[in-house]
């Protein structure tokens, strides 16, 4: 057991239905108790969708847990299959169904035997892997599926497309500014004059994936989905992949390369030199941004970053390597994939966290009063009470990740998107504080320096009435620096006069 | 759906295939523990309750949170370690940081299948680190969203004190609501309004509402000369009120059928069943049934609904002769409709996750009453619905609203239908006369809306764009 009370990633069959709800016309059906089904509710309020989403929970309640659940659940899905129509039905229990240890293999094959479309168990172990893992696999379980049926009615084509083209993978719903990272992905392939082949899963088809041998390479622009894929269909088929996030002026102009390299490799004579230098100085902006007068102050100011491995790695990167900020500290929550997230950043900032507890994160943070956080919208609240201010970089997904107006993360108008991030988290700092001031935000003050509250200071009743006197946006910082001065003197009872004497020693 | 034409005697009760969408019952904690100051919920569940939660609850839990999960893994599951000692650990740890009155510990599923021994425990280790824990199982298999309060009222109702103290001054400490509404007051004074009420035995409200509503119906009890000796929840947990056997009880929530029967079983006590204090028609009938137990003629209630009814006409007007749709949510339903038809709507059909028909006997027997009355036909209430089924079923009805769960909100809209979040209708304010205008404000949000979207006009809007 332990004590919780964040996820950064979410529990696996997340993973599952964001996948299957991102094809088109394939349906889930969630084994599950009445309260689990809360993916339709995120879908439909953050993503704005104005369609049913395709999932359909199977509920377990007292009465399916007496006689079993195999007829539920089988009725469930060949009513699906009779309703709808879909091409394909993905069953998944979640951690909690997952328990009861059923043959739910066995309850698809006895749908399979009345249903019209196909039906798939997705084969993910709820206890050990989390959202993004469990997403990667269903991903690469769906496209297997589909190519080995295929090959087997012997279906698939031969040969590559006339022109170079590609497979985008990893685009999906309930993604960290995944709709606006595909469209700037489809400009800068059309720039470079590459076809799209298909791109997955957002808005796939299953009947599709049969054609995806016959792109020229795979772009997988995130590490947490579609590097199974990728390596399946490298193994398979010998398709190569590139597997450069283009963000930020420099690994996008990485990634390009990479893509020329496969062409001229695959006999296309192509040179994207003046490309690059085009939009790195005149369409992208990011690059004389850094050098203006504007960014000056920002020289040597001291950032932390946090986020999933995709997005801490390539703001680590920009922020130091294009911008001259100081990283003290970069950090994932992608614990499963720690290697290559140090790999990617340890050059570029002084130590690698590996976490997916928020209180460490917390505490690093406290630890090192940075100017600015890049993070997540946890490391945003943390950010709150430090009066420190933060630009959310990474998933998990909240309402603000959906905006209306167009704001990717990759490609060059990307990089102008996250300059902006970066110089107004810096800028703005001062006027939240202002906000504060006239009551915009929760003033929870901070207990220690360290924000776990493990304080062992005293407060006299006396004291906190007069703490609280203290206007609210300064009372944290009051509240610090006596406790701090008294920690320091060894005095474990704060009084008035203890509050005083800090104030003189420190000016608190 | 031929209900219109037929007009049925007797309301319609039918059950369906229960897939339809709600909320977990464990997120009652987030209001139970923003109502209960001393408190700490404790969760015991999967990652999945975790995730629900904290989607679920958004911001709340970046407000020094005084709830948590205590996430089993797999050596939980497989029993390889030992719950107890686990808990001990964890509840420990919540003591040192937070130091509560009380521990919650919120059961679930998981705990369910596993058949983990909560309730063997918890006295236990009450026992042995000196702070209350309150077991409630509240998980998805038993129970739908609101039902949660319920499974947290019923475990306390075991926990109020069955002795008043003798100590006369103290008594008066302990209840927090006869303080409030004395405050400033002297002691001479008080003690004379005391008599200003009836004589009758102790009454004690229960049902999770926020503090101005728990002050608005206690006065309007006064009102009557009746006198509230406690609330369950208190605002603390160590305010529990006193129960003792004989005591009379009445809730506010038609979701606490559990609650009100512990209270009559474990408690002995007498449970007044009257329809809610939900709209002014529902409040007043509430009232009269609570002076009606304690044989007391209500004064002026009458003219109260009337002037209340009067301040709502803005509202009833934009309603009045339109049909609204439950898909069944929050368990609020029935008491939503028959204040909807009081106002003049029609409702085809109320799905309802569950339907306790002797606990809410008072609140269908005013329903029906209403539908006479209105001449509305009556509605069908579908328990544990089909979300799929009801979707078609708006589909040919029209319904001129619909309210639903956050799932299918934005699809309904994006079909032409007017919709409003159940949700909404468990976190605002809507029991007593006062709060009835703050029912119809939601109601008719979207049919405002829409009216001022309607008089911009799509076409104006394009044409102007392309003037610029
Ligand atoms: S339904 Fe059960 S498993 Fe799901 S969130 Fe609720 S208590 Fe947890
Ligand atoms: S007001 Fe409070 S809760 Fe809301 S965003 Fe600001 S800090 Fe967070």
């Amino acid at each position: 057991m332990k004590l919780a009370y964040w996820m950064y990633a979410g529990p696996a069959h997340i993973g599952t239905l964001r996948i299957a709800s991102s094809f088109k016309n394939v349906h889930a059906i969630m084994h599950a108790p009445l309260g689990d089904d809360y993916f339709n509710v995120m879908r439909s309020m953050l993503e704005r969708e104005r369609d049913f989403t395709p999932v359909t929970a199977s509920i377990v309640d007292r009465n399916v847990l007496a006689r079993g659940s195999q007829e539920k659940v089988v009725d469930n899905i060949t009513r699906k299959d009779a309703e709808e129509h879909p091409d394909l039905i993905i069953l998944t229990p979640t951690c909690t169904s997952s328990i009861l240890q059923e043959d739910l293999q066995n309850f698809c094959d006895r749908a399979q035997l009345e249903a019209r479309g196909d039906i798939m168990l997705a084969d993910v172990n709820h206890y050990r892997v989390n959202e993004l893992q469990a997403a990667d696999r269903t991903l690469h379980q769906v496209i297997q599926y589909y190519i080995e049926k295929a090959r087997k009615k012997g279906e698939m084509l031969e040969g590559k497309t006339e022109k170079p083209s590609v497979n985008i993978i990893g685009i999906s719903t309930l993604g960290f500014h995944n709709n606006h990272d595909c469209t700037e992905l489809k400009r800068l392939m059309a720039d470079l004059g590459i076809e799209i082949n298909e791109i997955l899963p957002e808005g796939a088809s299953v009947h599709n994936l049969k054609n995806l041998p016959r792109a020229w390479f795979n772009l997988v622009p995130y590490r947490e989905l579609g590097m199974m894929a990728a390596n399946y269909l490298q193994a398979e088929f010998g398709m190569p992949y590139v597997d450069i996030t283009p963000m930020g002026v420099v690994e996008t102009a990485r990634c390009i390369r990479a893509i020329q390299k496969i062409l001229n490799e695959n006999g296309v004579d192509v040179n994207y030199e003046d490309y690059i230098n085009e939009q790195t100085l005149y369409v992208s902006q990011a690059a004389w941004f850094s050098r203006s007068i504007d960014c000056q102050n920002l020289t040597g100011k001291k950032a932390v970053v946090y986020g999933d491995n995709t997005h801490a790695a390539a703001i680590t990167k920009i922020l130091s390597r294009e911008m001259g900020i100081h990283v003290v500290w970069a950090g994932t929550y992608c614990k499963y994939d720690a290697d290559w997230f140090r790999e990617q950043v340890s050059e570029y900032c002084d130590e690698v966290l590996i976490t997916d507890d928020h209180t460490q994160v917390g505490d690093a943070i406290a630890r090192v009063e940075p100017a600015a956080i890049f993070g997540t919208q946890m490391e945003r609240h943390v950010g709150k009470r430090l009066d420190i201010p933060c630009g959310v970089i990474s998933a998990p997904i909240h309402i603000q990740n959906f905006p209306i107006g167009y704001k990717p993360f990759v490609g060059y108008e990307g990089t102008n998107q996250i300059v902006d991030l970066i110089y107004n988290s810096f800028t703005l700092g001062m006027e939240d504080h202002l906000l504060e001031i006239f009551g915009g935000h929760d003033t929870k003050e901070v207990v220690t320096k360290a924000l776990t509250a493990d304080t062992d200071m005293n407060w006299t009743k006396d004291a906190k009435a007069e703490l609280n006197k203290v206007p609210g946006f300064v009372r944290g910082k009051v509240k610090r620096n006596t406790e701090k001065f008294a920690r320091d003197r060894g005095i474990t009872e704060i009084t008035i006069e203890v509050m005083y004497a800090a104030k003189e020693a420190v000016g608190a | 759906m031929t209900l219109a034409d037929t007009q049925p005697q007797a309301l319609n009760f039918e059950c369906e295939t229960g897939n339809y969408h709600t909320f977990c019952p464990i997120s009652c904690v987030a209001w139970l523990y923003q109502k209960i100051e001393d408190s700490f919920f404790l969760v015991i569940g999967t990652k999945t309750c975790g995730y629900f939660l904290q989607n679920a609850m958004g911001v709340m839990i970046f407000a020094e949170p005084r709830y948590a999960m205590a996430e089993l893994e797999e050596g939980d599951i497989s029993a390889q370690l030992n719950d107890y000692e686990e808990l001990k650990r964890l509840c420990l740890q919540i003591k040192r940081d937070r130091n509560p009155s009380v521990i919650v510990w919120i059961g679930t599923c998981t705990t369910e299948i596993i058949k983990m021994d909560l309730e063997g425990m918890a006295p236990k280790l009450e026992a042995e680190i000196g702070i209350p824990i309150v077991v409630a199982r509240a998980n998805g298999l038993d129970y739908a969203f609101t039902q949660g309060e319920d499974t947290v009222l019923a475990a306390m109702v075991n926990r109020c004190p069955d002795k008043a103290p003798v100590a006369e001054t103290e008594k008066e400490e302990r209840n927090a609501i006869s303080k409030l509404l004395n405050f400033g007051r002297k002691q001479e004074e008080v003690k004379a309004e005391e008599s200003e009420y009836v004589n009758h035995p102790p009454l004690v409200l229960f049902g999770s509402l926020p503090d101005p509503v728990v002050t608005q119906l206690t006065l309007e009890l006064k009102k009557q000369k009746i006198k509230v000796s406690g609330w369950l929840p208190a605002k603390r947990y160590t305010e529990l009120p006193v129960i003792e056997e004989g005591y009379y009880v009445a809730g506010v929530n038609p979701f606490l059928s559990r609650t009100a029967t512990t209270f009559m079983r474990r408690r002995k006590c007498k449970l007044i069943g009257a329809p809610f204090p939900i709209g002014p028609d529902g409040t007043r009938a509430w009232i009269e049934k609570i002076c009606s137990v304690f044989g007391t003629e209500p004064s002026g209630l009458a003219e109260r609904e009337a002037q209340i009814w009067e301040s709502l006409e803005d509202y009833v007007k934009l309603i009045r002769g339109k049909s609204v749709f439950f898909m069944g949510d929050n368990l609020l339903e029935i008491s939503l409709a028959r204040f909807l038809i009081r106002c003049g709507m029609t409702c085809p059909e109320i799905g309802i996750p569950y339907m306790d028909k002797r606990y809410q006997a008072a609140e269908l027997a005013l329903l029906e009453k209403t539908c006479q009355e209105m001449g509305a036909p009556l509605p069908t209430i579908v328990e544990k619905p089909d979300n799929y089924n009801q979707i078609q079923r708006i589909k040919e009805l029209q319904p001129d609203l619909v309210i639903t769960g956050m799932a299918h909100a934005n699809p309904l809209e994006a079909r032409g239908i007017n919709t409003k979040w159940s949700v909404e209708f468990t976190f605002a304010q809507i029991h007593g006369f006062t709060n009835a205008r703050d029912i119809l404000e939601l109601v008719t949000r979207p049919l405002r809306r829409n009216n001022n979207l309607k008089d911009l006009g799509w076409d104006k809007l394009v044409k102007e764009e392309a003037k610029v």
